[in-house]
Parts: C-alpha cells; sequence; structure tokens
C-alpha cells in the first residue's frame, strides 16, 4: 500500500516537473523573457511535489502508531491495569494482528486485533487521500504562481543546498551519537573499576567477571586484577606494528614502482589487480590466516625446533599487513604522482638517475602525504577485527614474541560482546571502554594523519 | 668566440629528426652552435624549438613516444649513440626550464644536489665554495647568503629562477640549455636574467628558447628560425633580424604572423 502510494508520489512529481517545464515553454511562446531556464521550472514544481509529501509522510510515521495505540488502549481503561500490562496487551494486540501470536487467545484481545485491523487500514486509506490531495492543491497553487517573472532558479537552488546540507548533517549526527551511546556506558564501567587499574592493570580476564552470580550485589573488590588492558593495547599495538612491517616496505615500493617504473600499460592493469586486495572481506583474511598462514607457520617453526603456536600474532599480523597493502600503494602511488613533473626534469637535467630523483626528489616531495597514507593503513590495522579473531586466539597474553598468540582491543570486545550478557554489568560495559579508548587512539591517529596531509598541500607553492 | 676568425663550433647536429610517436616535429635540422656565444632559436609555439633543446641533453628520453634520429655531436662524440652515457652528458650540459622548478629543499641543498650526485666535492669545505661561486655566478649570493637552510620555493619566482640557473651551474656545464626562462617572470626579474645570461656566456656556450624576440635580439648573437619542425633559417642574430633571406622569417620577424 505504501510502496504504491509511494509510486504513485514520484510519478506525481514527473509529472508535475513536465507541467512545470511545458508551461515554462509557453510562457517562452508568447515571447516573453524567463528568469529562469525552462526545467527550473519543473524542478520547482516538483519540489512543490516532494516537499508537503515528505511533511505527511514523516509526521505521520510519528504519529499515527501513539494515536492507533491510545485508540486501542481506550477500551481497557478504568479497569485498573498498570502501564507495563497494557503495554504488553498492546503488543500482543499487535501480534495477534499480524498472526505471529502463539499464546492464549482471549475475545478480548482478538476483538482489539480486529479493531487494530481495522483502525490501520482506515489509518492507510486516510493517509493516501490526504497526501494525495494536499501535493495536487500545492502543485495547483505553484502552477497558477509561476509567470514569467516568478523566481524558479533561486528556490530550486536554496533546495538543493538544504538537502545537500542535510546528508552532511546526518552523517555528523550519527558521529555524536555513536559518541555519547559509548560515553554514558564508559563512565558507569569506571564507576566500578578505577581509571587506574583499567588503563595499567597487566591481566585481563573478563571471563572471571562471568562466575558473578547476578543475584548477589555488586562487589567492585572481586573484580582487580580483572579489567587491566595493558596486556590487549600492547597486544594491539604489537599486531599492527607486525602488520605494517609487511605493509609498509611492500606498499611503498609497489606505490614507486607503479608510479615511476611502470609503463602506461601494466599500470592500467596492475593498479586495479592490487586494489582487488582492498576488495576482500577480512573474513576470507581471517581464515586464510587460521587455516593456511598459522598451520604454515607452525609447520616451518617446528621444522626449525621451535614452539610456535597455531593461532600466532605474526600470522595475523602478517596476513592484515597483505590486507593493508593496497591502501598504503595505492595512496602513496597517487602522491607520487602528484609530484610535479618539473622537479623530476629539474633533477633528470641535472644528471641524476631515476633512483636517485626518487630517492632525493621525489620522496621527500612526497613524504607528507605516504606518511598520510601509512598513518592510514595504522588505524586500519588497529581496527581490524576478523582476522586478529580467527587467527591469533582470544587469550590476552602479555608477550612480545610473534610465535604466541596474543588478543586486541577489537577481538576482546568480541569475545565481550558474544552470547548472553547483561547491561549493567561491568563485563559488558568493559566493551565500551575498550570502543571509546579505540576510538580515542584512531582519532588521534586520523588528526595527525589530516595534518600531515594538510602541511603536503602548501608543499610546493 | 673567435679565434683567427674561425668560428669554433660546440655542437653540431646533422640531419635531426624527432617523432612522437607517429607525428614527426622535427624535419631534418641541421644547426651548428657556436662556444661561447648566445644561440637563441624563435620560432611560433609548436614549431619545434624546445624539442629540438631537449635533443641537445637527451631529455626527449623522459618521454617514452618519443624517438629521435640523426647525429648531434658535442666535443667530437654523437650523443644519440648507444655508447652515450646521459649521466655524463647532462653534466656537461645542463637545462633551465621555463617554470622555476627549484627542489622542495633548502637553498643550500638544491645547489648542493649536482655536485653531490657527481662527487664533485671531497668535504663540506669545498662543497660550501661550490655553493658560493654557483650564487654568485647567478647573482643571488648577495640576497640569499644568510638564508640558505630555508627553502628554494620561498624565494620570489626571479630569484627561483636564478636559483636554477645557479644549480644548473653548479657542475660546471659546458652548454646550457634555457627553455622560455623569462616567460614565467615580470619584466625586472627577466632584466636580471637576461643580464646574467651575457655574463654566464664567457664561461659557457648557451642556447636559449624565446618566444621574445626582442629578448632574442638583446641577448643572443646568432638566432634560429624554427616553423612548423622545420629549421628556416639560422645565421646571426644582426643578419636574421635585419636582412634576413626567407620571407617567412622577414614575416615572423616584422610580426605579420606566428
Amino acid at each position: 500500500m505504501n510502496l504504491i502510494l509511494f509510486t504513485f508520489i514520484v510519478l506525481l512529481g514527473f509529472t508535475s516537473y513536465y507541467f512545470g517545464r511545458r508551461k515554462a515553454y509557453t510562457i517562452q511562446s508568447t515571447n516573453k523573457r524567463l528568469t529562469a531556464l525552462p526545467q527550473f521550472y519543473g524542478y520547482y514544481l516538483a519540489i512543490w511535489c516532494a516537499i508537503p509529501a515528505f511533511i505527511i509522510f514523516s509526521l505521520w510515521a510519528i504519529f499515527e502508531p501513539t494515536i492507533v495505540k491510545l485508540l486501542i488502549l481506550s477500551d481497557y481503561s478504568n479497569q485498573g491495569y498498570l502501564d507495563d500490562e497494557l503495554n504488553l496487551i498492546y503488543e500482543k494486540t499487535k501480534a495477534l494482528s499480524r498472526g505471529q501470536f502463539t499464546g492464549e487467545i482471549t475475545p478480548f484481545i482478538e476483538a482489539s486485533a480486529e479493531k487494530y485491523l481495522s483502525l490501520r487500514s482506515i489509518a492507510q486509506s486516510s493517509k493516501a487521500v490526504i497526501v494525495l490531495s494536499i501535493i495536487i492543491a500545492s502543485v495547483a497553487y505553484a502552477y497558477k504562481k509561476i509567470s514569467s517573472n516568478s523566481r524558479t532558479r533561486e528556490p530550486v537552488e536554496k533546495f538543493l543546498k538544504a538537502v545537500l546540507f542535510t546528508a552532511s548533517l546526518a552523517a555528523i549526527l550519527t558521529t555524536v551519537g555513536i559518541v555519547f551511546s559509548l560515553i554514558f556506558q564508559t563512565i558507569d564501567f569506571f564507576k566500578v573499576i578505577p581509571l587506574f587499574d583499567f588503563v595499567f592493570g597487566t591481566h585481563w580476564y573478563p571471563a572471571k567477571a562471568f562466575v558473578r552470580d547476578s543475584s548477589e550485589a555488586l562487589d567492585p573488590t572481586m573484580y582487580s586484577d580483572t579489567f587491566g588492558a595493558v596486556p590487549i593495547f600492547a597486544g594491539t599495538f604489537f599486531i599492527a606494528f607486525i602488520a605494517m612491517c609487511v605493509a609498509i616496505p611492500i606498499g611503498l615500493m609497489s606505490g614507486i614502482y607503479l608510479a615511476e617504473y611502470a609503463s602506461v600499460k601494466v599500470r592500467q592493469y596492475a593498479k586495479p589487480l592490487i586494489e582487488i586486495l582492498a576488495g576482500i572481506p577480512t573474513v576470507v583474511y581471517g581464515f586464510f590466516a587460521a587455516l593456511t598462514v598459522g598451520p604454515f607457520l607452525k609447520e616451518i617453526g617446528n621444522s626449525m625446533g621451535l614452539d610456535v603456536s597455531a593461532e600466532s600474532a605474526l600470522a595475523a599480523g602478517g596476513v592484515m599487513g597483505i590486507m593493508i597493502i593496497p591502501f598504503i600503494s595505492s595512496l602513496s602511488d597517487d602522491v607520487i604522482t602528484s609530484v610535479p613533473q618539473s622537479l623530476r626534469d629539474g633533477s633528470y637535467a641535472m644528471g641524476a638517475t631515476k633512483s636517485e630523483t626518487i630517492k632525493k626528489v621525489i620522496f621527500p616531495a612526497a613524504l607528507p602525504g605516504i606518511v598520510g597514507s601509512i598513518l592510514l593503513g595504522v588505524s586500519r590495522a588497529i581496527g581490524e577485527t576478523m582476522i586478529v579473531v580467527m587467527a591469533s586466539g582470544l587469550a590476552a597474553n602479555l608477550t612480545l614474541n610473534p610465535l604466541e598468540s596474543t588478543s586486541t582491543i577489537t577481538a576482546q570486545i568480541v569475545v565481550i560482546l558474544i552470547g548472553d550478557q547483561a547491561f549493567g554489568d561491568p563485563k559488558t560495559q568493559a566493551a565500551f571502554a575498550l570502543g571509546m579508548s579505540l576510538f580515542l587512539v584512531t582519532l588521534c591517529l586520523n588528526i595527525v594523519a589530516l595534518r600531515v596531509v594538510k602541511k603536503y598541500r602548501e608543499k610546493y607553492e | 668566440m673567435k679565434k683567427n676568425g674561425v668560428k669554433m663550433i660546440k655542437i653540431n647536429s646533422k640531419n635531426v629528426d624527432v617523432f612522437y610517436g607517429k607525428k614527426q616535429a622535427l624535419f631534418n635540422i641541421n644547426l651548428d652552435i657556436e662556444e661561447n656565444q648566445v644561440t637563441a632559436l624563435i620560432g611560433p609555439s609548436g614549431c619545434g624549438k624546445s624539442t629540438f633543446l631537449r635533443c641537445l641533453n637527451r631529455m626527449n628520453d623522459v618521454i617514452d613516444i618519443c624517438r629521435v634520429k640523426g647525429q648531434i655531436i658535442i666535443n667530437d662524440f654523437n650523443i644519440n649513440d648507444k655508447s652515450c652515457d646521459v649521466v655524463r652528458l647532462r653534466e656537461k650540459i645542463g637545462m633551465v626550464f621555463q617554470k622555476p622548478n627549484p627542489f622542495p629543499k633548502t637553498i643550500y641543498e638544491n645547489i648542493s644536489y649536482g655536485p653531490t650526485i657527481h662527487g664533485m666535492a671531497q668535504s663540506k669545505n669545498e662543497m660550501d665554495e661550490i655553493v658560493e661561486t654557483s650564487l654568485k655566478k647567478a647573482a643571488l649570493w648577495e640576497e640569499v647568503k644568510d638564508r640558505l637552510h630555508e627553502p628554494g620555493t620561498g624565494l620570489s619566482g626571479g630569484q627561483q629562477q636564478r636559483l636554477c640557473i645557479a644549480r644548473a651551474i653548479s657542475v660546471k656545464p659546458e652548454v646550457i640549455l634555457m627553455d622560455e626562462p623569462c616567460s614565467a617572470l615580470d619584466p625586472i626579474a627577466t632584466a636580471q636574467i637576461e643580464e646574467l645570461i651575457d655574463e654566464l656566456k664567457k664561461d659557457h656556450t648557451i642556447i636559449i628558447v624565446t618566444h621574445s624576440m626582442a629578448q632574442a635580439a638583446r641577448v643572443s648573437q646568432n638566432t634560429g628560425f624554427f616553423h612548423l619542425g622545420e629549421l628556416i633559417e639560422h645565421g646571426s642574430t644582426d643578419k636574421i633580424f635585419k636582412n634576413p633571406e626567407n620571407k617567412k622569417t622577414q614575416d615572423y620577424i616584422t610580426g605579420r604572423f606566428g
């Protein structure tokens, strides 16, 4: 029903565009000068169609459920039900009307369900009637209003600006919302666990928090030595470090090759091929690391007499590095390519060879941009979850041995939030605290990266 | 320079053809460049004068699709020969570009770049000396001696171009190629560069591509006129400007086309 209505409104929009333009042409044919191109008259009418429709649809979406609920529950008023019970009745009614109710059906609820259905259908049809009549009225009004000297270009431009503004506002508000959802839980967490213990504690064992019987009162002392984040921060940076050890040299060198040495044809094929690496889902990298690289490293290690765990930081970090290669290679390729040709010419004309030119002129000139690309790679490495969960285990060991398993912030968040959990429990809130600290770390990295990139822009001025 | 009335030829080009892909850009160019003189190459845009200039230090190698045929003989050696070492060639033949292109490094590093590549200085003192003499020769020393370790990109346009000239002469080249060196500069900076060119010809052979006929007349002793990839006429600047043999040259110089 909604879909049909929506299609109808879109069609109406197109029609009003057509009518607006036609009227403009008609005005033009009487040798009057228009204040805007005929299309603008069309867009103007289409906007007069879209805005009322949008407003009515959103108002309806906000108020319809509330009003329907009020009407249904009015039957149950004065019967001494509590608010919670009323809500339950309403939920039951809705479930029954959808045919998904499994409990005992009482005549009252059955009657309510029928009423609910009829109310809904009344609401739907009145919505259709109201929307269509208002749209037609507003389009007709606007159609009559437009004349040779009415302004249509400015409202259309303003409308576009408003749409674009809304889009960017939505993105910003989402970020703010996410941060707030993290902040409150994080504050709750630190009410129970001292910040000092979290930041400097060396023992991370959230499973211990499971043992608590939820009927017992919360006893902060039992969490001492449970939420020390040092091992997982260390693990995060360690695995990110291993990943960057793989990604930076390979990514940079392939970037330099693509930008400076590869012929146009090779570049044309090689660059998209490398970028395919970026399109592989991380879970695929994860099982590549867990099922191929991990056992392979273990075998090699064992043949050399080393004790290698099948789930090792090396396997996870190495595969993560491969995942990051395309970011660094593609970005540094772009940065190097954007170094002006005149600098290369200047260096070649001095008798410098290609490698000397790259080392002494191009690389330093591109360095800020390259650093920017590396920092972006680092934020990805720190934020990567799946590969670590699958290939490096979940036990938060405090170790610097790449052959042992370690865990990272993101992997621990997964561990904590998988399965049953109670909100308001420090164990669950620990995930938010971790998420918050991860957010702060990547935020700092991004700020540094942006600063560096900005500096780079001023470079050849 | 004339020795016993005989002109010394520094560069001798024979039957030079240049192709960009399938398109031929230069047709059978035969041009001799006199030593320690300024030779101006003039002609309308796209006539091939810059392409010819870039043949002389094999800068066209940088362009993938460009092919050069014919002989260009410098110091009795054909630089288009396979055995030619491009690094040595470019040490001997410096180049200054249309737009000032100092490296995004300090003024000092801009000058020391060439000498470092060619291993010309054994010590810091020697390098300091090379930097100082190069900057002095380029008439830039007085302006920058107190800020040698500031970025070269912070200088004004004219100063940047003189820095590029200083960079070119730091490796003591025999020939300096200049590709419209003043086209991005204001008249005062242009006058300074022109004065400098006159000074430099004592030690170097200079070939300058220019769009300004007045500039060609002011700075050069010899002039070559290019049109549609052909060398129409060449000779002493006096003769080309006052008494050209070819009608096209006459028309171009008097501003009837181009």
